[in-house]
């Protein structure tokens, strides 16, 4: 313990009252109060561009409030800053790791600047090394760790100097789920300990664990207060309706359509719908969902709340696909292995990214390739596209190696890259007309399909804005755009909603849902484990290799047992992984 | 398939001109480097100080002192009153060139004799203090041989062709045009080519139905634009603002520009292909010019550098173009005489090209 | 401002890490500035030595060829004859030869007649006003030598002459002169041009968040970069002195700790800048174009390293005050090739400490301690 710390044992650790903050103008929260409690992790949910960020460094003290007062252990973080930073231990979200220092460099850096030196310093290196695992590693490069041990590593240089408040800013984005649950369960310890943590996270799921939340939506705070309260408060009307028949996506589609649905969602093979009020149930013979379908009660989740808070979510219509044909594939293409991988690896010297991966993908499905970051599921994507040389095993689009084919080949494909690969010093409307440019459209048939792009998409206010300047869910709609103006058979999307709110992502999937009924095919990367539901198909991909393969439902059945009858996907795929060690390990 | 080339040119030329801050920079070092180096970069000698040391006092002395007052080079003339402060004031760079002239100068004079006067020269800027010393020289001599009254047997009569009066500026400005659009149009290809891979737009053009070869030629015809467009303002303020001649004519000036633009945008993709982010890309740039401007021979003639320099200097693309530029400008080059200059040029650009495409395929995987 | 000899030293060893483990930091520091001295030292050469001299000889006179002799057989000269004067004006236009000579065949004839009614004709190319100098004045030196030969028994003209010697650098080799000046250059790269970057990256790569949010000063955060990077400067700086001493045969006629005073006051302003520039930037790409032209140009065009200052126009050269690669270019060449002349080298040094003073002061009141300005 510090001895210069002031021994505050007032429950809140840090008041927030009407703060407000703007950046030259734009404003970026909007008259938050809030209080933050010690011995809890209070959840900062929303997504990118909420202004989770900003909050976080107001309260560390690195910028100063428009206007508002913060309150961090009885000090304000900007005059008082310097004695506070004793106390205050903030990671940042690229961790404020050095990258060309090693592990041990990186520790003794945070040691010095923190004045934890002599015999304090001993135990608290080996303490932490041995609580994040990474004792064995403390002479590699920080640049040369996995995207977990970088985490664990950033967690351990804040907790050097015992700090009594810890701000994690997005700890656990694309982190592998094995070794997020390590670091919740560190974290709860800490906080178990008396320490007041703030962990920011765009995902609903983790924020459901939280002692607290502070749900926020473009810059204001939608609700503050227990998770388990709010979901509670949605009691009774969240349903899940199964055993359908048929095809389900028009079955979700059908369902929005209800007066008394606000939002609905694929759920393996069933569809799961939030109702406006509980009790008043949709008409279930419109649903056309087949003679045994019924509806029944689950138990409600945070983002069924947050939609609720949002005012609902969007319909699921696609205006995308009013007036489009359906999607021809070139002749001589078998329906059956649109796209096709077979013993796919790829080598970068030692290291094996991607180790003898197979599936193969149907004409008007939609595959995801699930996994961490690191995983590999980029190296198996970007060798699909062509973008990258295979080092041994075949990829192969259309019967083609897009390595080796003419540029009718790659006229098919509609790519969109991750984090929305847009050119960000120019406009709305320069990047539609490049990207509609490259791929062979001119003159008025390119006009028409900006247009057509633009009114779909709402685009029409941005128009002369920066790409660069985009909201989050605008980037997400015009990367979209750009990747559809040339109506490809084929889309292969590379984390396409990573950051982007539920609401954006609900949007986006009913888009790609209409594409795939008009027999568009889809491959799709993320890292985050429920958009596995809206896939026919999925591989789950861990450390290069694909571990398992097929549809949600029959993974989660795969790992089902009388401790976990219902699994999450996130529970399947530790299950899966684990099961996949113990089998190396035995061979 | 050239809709699709024009589309990634046109995409270009609104990434360069859309932001403010990338406006200015193309357009403020332009200006920056048109006002500074006409008035910086010379060799000529000028508001000199010459240091006399007049240990006669005759007439013929005197009036010696007085003309090399007048001489333009000098317009400060430092009387010395002893030996020893002609040593100080060149050890403290007082004086360029301090000048001596003995008790008996004009008494010697006067019988015919044969007499000499001493100058003493600061080495430590060579080069200006040998112009002073030549300056001097000739009022001397010029002195000498009216005194005299003996005619020499032949004059010496020099002229100075294409650049009479041996103006510096007709020098510097078509100089300049090579210099400044190698600047910008390295930078601009060199960078733009970086910026997409850090943006990641890089490999949506790749996976689009774009080959390299196209995606290569995007990248280099906006740098061969950009070296167009300055080179012809900078050829403009040479001649309407600085009234340099212009002896040549507008079709090969604008000819020689695109080949030159050509062989600098295969160094630019080179240099591209090689950097994996833009400020590698641009570090690039800078170690590359920063030798090709010395050893082009605008700083000092190639003539005067040992053989591997020479070479080098033969695969400089700068040093034929200057050549070019200066010799449309002042010595009515026509296609015949720009042409010995013309092909290293293409033949460097064929090379620089086909090396940037090979590396660029290598790279893209 | 307080300082924590633990937290600076730190963050020192963070720093000198991170240069020794990243290659482009040096390439810039080791590698372009010997490449630079070599390509500075050797490749400006204005000693025009052996001009390239064409020679049309219309007569064939005794007078002529001797001439014609006198020419060739000069050290500065390398002559081709030709008797036609259209095929040695396009040598001259194309740029082979850098002068003409022309004796036309009335030549030996009108010597003979004498009253100075012979002419030799003289063109140079003026394309090439440095070199033309050179050429006129090698010219005029075998000029007079022929005249002197010509009336045997006479060593020299009668009259008036100027006979000349060279105060330091007797030899008068540019480069000893473009040396000192060069390594002014490239200080100026690494002092700012690096430096520029620094900061700029890690506010890119977001560790200077992480930093701002432990309890280091902005004192420790400035000279955390300063140190690092000024004894990197120092070891190029050492090393540009051994390769120009030992390798190019540089004379050093100063003493070595002048050198490193005045080279320490000059890489404070050098490196003041670059951070200055790095860290209002915040952005590597728009502080290296920066960098370039507050400190590289200038360096090069205005600082006194080629162009000479006094010939520039007045308004020019009260903005060469400003620069302080003015006084670290002056303190070089006069340490260099003189010595320690005392006058030159105090005047030099007080104006080196004063744009440290500035420069430094600058950046340090700029250094911000939280995200948003001060």
């Amino acid at each position: 313990m510090n001895p210069a710390m002031t021994a505050s044992t007032d429950a809140i650790a840090i008041r927030l009252q009407a703060v407000s903050h703007a950046f030259a103008g734009r404003p970026a929260l909007c008259e938050l109060s809030a209080d933050i409690r010690r011995g809890v992790i209070t959840g900062l949910v929303g997504p990118d561009g909420a202004g989770k960020t900003t909050l976080m460094r107001l309260m560390a003290g690195l910028l100063k409030a428009s206007a508002g007062s913060i309150c961090v252990e009885g000090l304000d973080p900007v005059s008082a800053g310097d004695t506070l930073r004793l106390q205050l231990g903030y990671m940042p979200q690229k961790f404020g790791l050095y990258e060309d220092l090693t592990v041990l460099e990186n520790l003794r850096l945070y040691a010095d600047l923190r004045g934890v030196t002599g015999q304090a310093r001993a135990d608290s290196f080996e303490r932490l090394l041995a609580f994040t695992d990474l004792a064995r590693f403390t002479d590699r490069l920080a640049g040369k760790l996995s995207g977990g041990m970088k985490q664990k590593l950033g967690l351990a240089c804040t907790l050097l100097g015992s700090p009594r408040i810890l701000l994690l800013d997005e700890p656990c984005v694309g982190v592998d789920p094995i070794s997020r649950r390590e670091l919740w369960r560190m974290v709860s310890s800490l906080a178990d300990g008396g320490m007041a943590v703030l962990w920011s996270t765009s995902y609903l799921d983790e924020a459901e664990l939280c002692g607290e939340v502070l749900l926020m939506h473009e810059g204001r705070l939608q609700y503050s207060g227990s998770p388990q309260a709010l979901m509670d408060s949605m009691q009774g009307r969240s349903l899940l309706l199964q055993d359908i028949v048929g095809n389900r996506r028009q079955v979700l589609q059908r369902a929005l359509r209800s007066p008394a649905v606000i939002d609905g969602a694929l759920q393996g093979h069933a569809v799961r719908l939030v109702l406006r009020e509980a009790g008043v149930l949709p008409d279930l013979a419109s649903l056309q969902a087949g003679p045994d379908a019924s509806l029944q009660r689950v138990k409600p989740r945070l983002e069924d709340a947050f939609i609720d808070l949002l005012g609902g979510g969007p319909g699921g219509d696609s205006p995308l696909t009013e007036h489009m044909p359906a999607a021809r594939l070139p002749d001589g293409v078998d329906a059956e292995a649109v796209i096709v991988a077979e013993q796919l690896t790829r080598r970068f010297g030692d290291f094996v990214a991607t180790d003898h991966v197979d599936f193969r993908i149907r004409r008007g499905e939609i595959f995801g390739l699930l996994g961490p970051n690191g995983a590999g599921k980029s190296t198996t994507f970007k060798m699909m596209c062509g973008l990258l040389p295979v080092s041994s095993g075949e990829a192969r689009v259309m019967g083609l190696d897009l390595k080796k084919s003419a540029s009718q080949a790659r006229q098919q494909i509609g790519y969109m890259a991750q984090k929305f690969a847009l050119y960000g010093n120019l406009s709305v409307a320069q990047n539609l007309g490049f990207f509609a440019g490259i791929y062979g459209l001119s003159g008025a048939s390119q006009r028409a399909a900006v247009a057509d792009m633009v009114r779909v998409f709402g685009l029409q206010p941005f128009l002369a804005m920066n790409a660069g300047e985009l909201p989050l869910g605008f980037k997400q709609r015009l990367a979209l755009s750009c990747a559809l103006m040339h109506q490809p058979p084929l889309l292969f999307l590379d984390e396409p909603t990573s950051g982007v709110d539920p609401v954006s992502r609900r949007e986006f999937w009913s888009h790609i849902n209409g594409l795939v009924d008009k027999g568009v095919t889809v491959m799709v990367t993320t890292h985050f484990m429920d958009e596995a539901e809206y896939c026919d198909r999925i591989g789950l991909v861990y450390r290069g290799r694909m571990i398992a393969a097929g549809t949600p439902d029959a993974l989660k059945a795969m790992v089902a047992s009388a401790e976990l009858p219902d699994p999450s996907m996130e529970d399947a795929f530790i299950a899966l992984v684990e099961r996949d060690d113990r089998q190396r390990e035995a061979t | 398939m050239w809709q699709r080339l024009f589309t990634l040119i046109r995409k270009e030329m609104q990434a360069l001109l859309r932001s403010p801050q990338s406006r200015r920079l193309l357009i403020a070092p332009v200006l920056l480097q048109l006002l500074l180096f006409p008035f910086a970069a010379t060799l000529e000698v000028k508001n000199s100080t010459l240091a006399v040391f007049n240990q006669d006092g005759g007439a013929a002395s005197i009036e010696l002192v007085q003309r090399l007052a007048a001489t333009q080079a000098f317009p400060q003339v430092l009387m010395l009153h002893s030996q020893q402060e002609m040593q100080q004031v060149i050890d403290r760079q007082q004086a360029l060139l301090a000048i001596s002239l003995p008790q008996d100068l004009s008494r010697k004079l006067a019988a015919g004799q044969s007499v000499a006067a001493q100058a003493i020269i600061d080495g430590r800027r060579s080069n200006s203090a040998q112009i002073a010393y030549g300056y001097a020289l000739q009022v001397i001599q010029q002195f000498a041989a009216e005194r005299s009254h003996q005619l020499p047997p032949a004059r010496l009569v020099v002229q100075n062709l294409y650049n009479p009066n041996l103006e510096y500026r007709w020098f510097v400005l078509p100089s300049l045009v090579a210099i400044i659009t190698t600047i910008g149009c390295l930078m601009v290809t060199a960078l733009s080519l970086a910026r997409e891979r850090e943006e990641g737009t890089f490999e949506q053009l790749l996976v689009s139905p774009l080959t390299p070869g196209y995606i290569m030629a995007g990248k280099a015809l906006p740098g061969m634009l950009v070296a167009l467009v300055q080179g012809c303002i900078i050829a403009a303020a040479a001649v309407w603002v600085y009234h340099v001649p212009f002896s040549g004519t507008v079709g090969l000036l604008i000819v020689s520009m695109l080949c030159y633009g050509l062989s600098l945008v295969g160094f630019g993709l080179l240099i591209s292909a090689l950097s994996s982010n833009q400020q590698q890309a641009f570090l690039g740039s800078f170690a590359f010019m920063s030798p090709a401007v010395i050893l082009s021979g605008y700083m000092a003639p190639v003539e005067n550098m040992p053989l591997p320099l020479r070479m080098v200097s033969a695969v400089d693309p700068l040093s034929h173009f200057i050549i070019i530029v200066k010799g449309i400008f002042l010595k009515g080059y026509g296609f015949a005489e720009a042409w010995p200059q013309l092909w290293p040029l293409l033949a460097i650009a064929a090379s620089t090209l086909a090396l940037a495409y090979l590396m660029f395929l290598r790279r893209s995987h | 401002m307080s300082l924590s000899l633990r937290r600076l030293a730190a963050l020192c060893r963070k720093e000198s890490y991170q240069i020794v483990r990243d290659p482009s930091s040096i390439l810039i520091a080791f590698v372009l500035p010997v490449l630079l001295l070599f390509i500075y030292g050797y490749g400006i050469n204005l000693d025009a030595n052996r001009v390239r001299l064409g020679i049309v000889q219309q007569d064939g006179g005794v007078e002529a060829s001797r001439f014609v002799q006198t020419l060739q057989a000069s050290p500065y000269i390398a002559a081709s004859l030709s008797n036609s004067e259209t095929a040695m004006r396009q040598q001259l236009q194309l740029g082979s030869v850098r002068g003409v000579v022309i004796l036309r065949s009335d030549f030996s004839a009108k010597v003979r007649q004498g009253q100075g009614a012979a002419a030799i004709q003289l063109l140079t190319d003026g394309a090439e006003p440095n070199t033309a100098n050179f050429v006129a004045s090698y010219v005029q030196g075998v000029w007079q030598l022929w005249q002197a030969q010509r009336l045997p028994g006479q060593a020299e003209p009668a009259g008036l002459t100027l006979q000349a010697r060279y105060w330091f650098n007797p030899t008068t080799v540019s480069r000893n002169y473009l040396v000192p000046g060069s390594i002014s250059v490239i200080m100026t790269i690494i002092g700012a041009l690096l430096t520029s970057l620094v900061v700029a990256r890690e506010w890119e790569r977001g560790t200077m968040e992480a930093l701002l949010s432990t309890p280091v000063t902005r004192a420790e955060l400035l000279l955390s970069k300063i140190i690092p990077y000024y004894l990197l400067g120092m070891a190029a700086m050492a090393m540009c002195v051994l390769v120009a001493t030992l390798v190019m045969g540089v004379p050093l006629r100063g003493s070595l700790w002048v050198l490193f005073l005045v080279t320490s006051l000059f890489l404070g302003s050098a490196l003041g800048l670059g951070l200055l520039l790095s860290t209002t930037t915040r952005n590597q790409f728009i502080a290296a174009q920066f960098a370039l032209t507050a400190a590289f140009l200038p360096a090069i065009m205005l600082s006194g390293f080629v162009f000479e200052i006094r010939s520039m126009p007045l308004a020019v050269q009260a903005v060469t005050y400003l620069i302080p690669a003015r006084y670290f270019v002056s303190a070089l060449q006069t340490l260099f090739q003189a010595g320690e002349i005392w006058p030159v080298l105090l005047i030099n040094l007080l104006f080196l400490l004063l744009s440290a003073a500035f420069w430094l002061g600058l950046t340090a009141w700029r250094t911000p301690r939280r995200l948003d300005g001060n």
